[in-house]
């Protein structure tokens, strides 16, 4: 696979640049781990406050959208990292295809979620445009769906800009394949790879409390 | 004729606006700053002219809580938070590494359009009628009863916040890959540390505030938020938030000073900085713990009282790295061979404000003091003696100690004396008399006070004055020696830092030969031959 011609000045070789370029997401990853770690602080907060309106309110989340969501994130991350490792010349339509197939993944990933966010629209747990819920645990179920909203909603952001960068880069990867492409590859794979973890924190956080009581 | 200099290599506005050479963008950020700077000294001057008398007859109350809530917002982050880091720092850090550039030069761009994004957001919020919150946000006033432009004015902090993101992501990312040759960590000038434990601490430490703000603007928005009394949301966990970004960022505002004096003071005393890995650990060593001490902002909060002692103690230790920095400039001092320059000036100058700031600190860590000066002047003469005595008086240091450096020009050194002397005493005739009148118990945030505090806030308001004329006069001076002054040699402190072996300005490729690195900074030699750090 060729280097691409031309080095940036401030880099000696395409590897000091790639190398460079993947501590750059490294360090920007971190970023993004206290951004949620202050919103995963509210949620243990609140749910210390509140466990039993947290336990409820999560028994009224739909696990099974939330489960298969789980199960399309993991695969489609299964696919960018089978994508980074087999990356080369030969293989760029291969390379390509999977992930167009993360993509997929990722779009049926925000397409259940939509289908999520409507129906608790339906059941009037949307605090702030339509909430209806009595009772002694009302605060909290109110607490735990701001949590719910803020924080899925920050994850598909997070989301729809991972599908963005990789739609670029299933394209740039197929037209013309080479070390910095698959440098910024890697980097977007680690990406990826983040928002699915912080996933898989939320998953557990949202859909599970309670769940084994009965 | 010489070769063009990254000044004279291009005269488009393109070539302004569209620059990926880190020592352009430190020059579009440094006017950006320049006008922020004067913004929110505006404000604070129209503060300090109603305070001269006890009656309110200037302002109301509504526009005096406007006043200081854009004085707090501008300065802290459209100035402070910049101020070194992205004006001398975009300069400077690559040239003293021996790099070309930064790590990423179009981040760095895009940094700073978002910066003026989130500064034309924030002024457009004060233009369109203010804030009145205060800098800090508080709920539930600021998310619930507030009629003021909370939103546009969170929304500019938040787009500001991902400026800080980058810049601290780039330097991080450059001064682990990029150094020279021969530059390994401990042959690093003390800048460079303490820019690094900077950029962590703005890398950590922003996103949380960028979280809180979007629970403040859900809040807002929504009517119903986390933050929120009557659905059982916890006012005081927005504070608990905002000070985890809010303490470690009064770090961010000033480690880079700290990075400034070790250069000036060893340069002035022609003598290495004393205990170089001391003062280079104590950088980070301060960046950790600045993220354990947030809750001695909340100590008459109601947080319990093992919360309030253990924050207590920590605020204590984590004045153990700053006094130590302290400490070892003055060692550095000790049978120096000193020069009276401008930048040393300055630099003393920020010795003696930052010991009195701190110390002061120190009172405030205890509790039972605490208790008592809670929000009142004792409290905002502390800060000031940090973020003003401490960390303006050193950006005023660096920029006069690079400024031949930047722009190839000698300024007046008359005149540069006769501004620092003068900041220093206009400084502490403004502040120290706040010190007074919050150990008498005047709060904060007031536009009319009891008759018997008015000697102390005249005193303080006349030495605003004086501040404020000597804030004017750079602007004037070093204006005047960028058309008119002396062309600058290209090492004219006979500094040993890679940034002084290279022309005055310095080419737009930084060095016509990659430098390597053999010896340790600071080899200063009271005659004049300072051993470059380049072989």
């Amino acid at each position: 696979m060729p280097d691409s011609p031309a080095v940036a000045p401030q880099f000696t070789s395409a590897s000091h640049r790639d190398e460079t370029a993947e501590l750059g997401m490294w360090v920007f990853i971190a970023t993004e781990v206290l951004l949620f770690g202050g919103l995963l602080l509210a949620y243990f907060v609140y749910r210390h406050a509140y466990p039993q309106g947290f336990v409820t309110g999560s028994r009224h989340t739909e696990i099974v959208i939330g489960t298969a969501n789980t199960a399309i994130l993991l695969t489609s991350s299964f696919l960018v990292a089978w994508a980074v490792e087999i990356f080369s010349a030969e293989t760029r339509r291969l390379t390509a295809g999977l992930l167009t197939g993360a993509i997929c993944l990722g779009l049926a990933f925000i397409l259940l979620k939509g289908i999520e966010y409507h129906r608790e629209y339906d059941e009037h747990l949307v605090p702030g445009i339509d909430f209806r819920f009595t009772g002694s645990l009302a605060n909290g179920v109110q607490l735990f769906f701001i949590f719910y909203f803020i924080a899925t909603a920050i994850h598909a952001l997070h989301m729809i800009i991972g599908i963005g960068l990789l739609a670029v880069l299933a394209l740039l990867c197929r037209a013309a394949p080479s070390t910095r492409r698959r440098a910024a590859l890697h980097s977007v794979a680690l990406y990826w790879h983040f928002v699915d973890i912080v996933w898989i924190f939320l998953f557990a956080l949202i859909y599970l409390p309670g769940r084994s009581a009965s | 004729m010489t070769e063009p200099n990254y000044l004279t290599a291009d005269y488009t506005l393109r070539s302004w606006f569209f620059t990926t050479d880190h020592k352009r963008i430190a020059i579009l950020y440094f006017a950006s700053l320049t006008m922020f700077f004067f913004i929110g000294g505006a404000a604070a001057t129209a503060m300090r002219i109603e305070l001269a008398t006890p009656q309110a007859d200037l302002v109301s109350d509504d526009i005096y809580n406007r006043l200081f809530t854009m004085h707090g917002i501008i300065m802290v982050w459209f100035f402070l938070i910049p101020s070194i880091p992205n004006t001398l720092g975009n300069f400077i850090v690559p040239l003293m590494i021996g790099a070309r550039d930064l790590a990423f030069p179009r981040l760095n761009l895009m940094s700073w359009y978002i910066f003026m994004l989130g500064g034309s957001v924030t002024l457009f919020a004060i233009l369109a009628g203010g804030i009145d919150t205060g800098w800090t946000f508080y709920t539930p006033f600021a998310t619930l009863y507030s009629n003021s432009y909370v939103m546009v004015a969170a929304a500019g902090v938040f787009i500001a916040g991902f400026s800080s993101i980058l810049t601290g992501l780039n330097f991080i990312v450059t001064i682990h890959r990029l150094r020279a040759p021969g530059l390994t960590w401990y042959r690093l000038p003390l800048f460079l540390w303490s820019l690094y434990a900077t950029s962590v601490i703005l890398v950590l430490a922003t996103p949380v505030l960028a979280i809180t703000l979007v629970l403040i603007a859900v809040e807002r928005f929504f009517g119903v938020g986390f933050f929120d009394p009557r659905i059982g949301g916890d006012p005081l966990l927005f504070q608990h938030l905002f000070w985890f970004y809010s303490h470690p960022a009064v770090y961010i505002m000033i480690l880079p000073g700290m990075g400034v004096i070790n250069e000036l003071v060893s340069c002035f005393s022609r003598k290495q900085v004393f205990g170089y890995k001391f003062v280079a650990w104590a950088s980070l060593a301060i960046a950790a713990l600045g993220f354990l001490v947030w809750g001695h902002h909340m100590f008459v909060t109601g947080q319990s009282l093992l919360a309030s002692l253990v924050f207590s103690f920590m605020s204590f230790v984590v004045a153990v790295p700053s006094a130590i920095k302290v400490f070892n400039w003055t060692a550095t001092l000790h049978k120096g061979s000193l020069r009276f320059d401008a930048p040393m000036l300055y630099a003393l100058a920020f010795i003696g404000l930052f010991t009195i700031g701190g110390l002061t600190g120190l009172f405030l860590a205890c509790l039972a003091f605490d208790v008592h000066a809670t929000d009142t002047y004792f409290v905002v003469a502390h800060f000031h003696y940090i973020m003003v005595g401490g960390m303006v008086t050193a950006y005023f240091g660096g920029l006069h100690y690079w400024w031949p450096k930047i722009t190839g020009r000698l300024y007046s050194e008359y005149w540069a004396r006769a501004a620092a002397i003068l900041i220093f005493l206009g400084f502490n005739l403004t502040f120290f008399p706040q010190f007074v009148l919050g150990a008498e118990g005047m709060p904060r945030r007031y536009h009319v006070y009891p008759p018997e505090f008015q000697v102390w806030n005249v005193l303080s308001s006349g030495g605003a004055t004086i501040l404020a004329a000597a804030y004017l006069l750079p602007l004037f001076y070093l204006g005047y020696s960028v058309f008119f002054g002396a062309r600058a040699p290209a090492n004219p402190w006979d500094a040993p830092g890679l940034e002084w072996q290279t022309s005055s300005p310095p080419p737009e490729h930084n060095f016509d030969v990659q430098p390597v690195v053999t010896r340790a900074p600071y080899q200063y030699s009271r005659k004049f031959e300072a051993k470059p750090q380049n072989a």
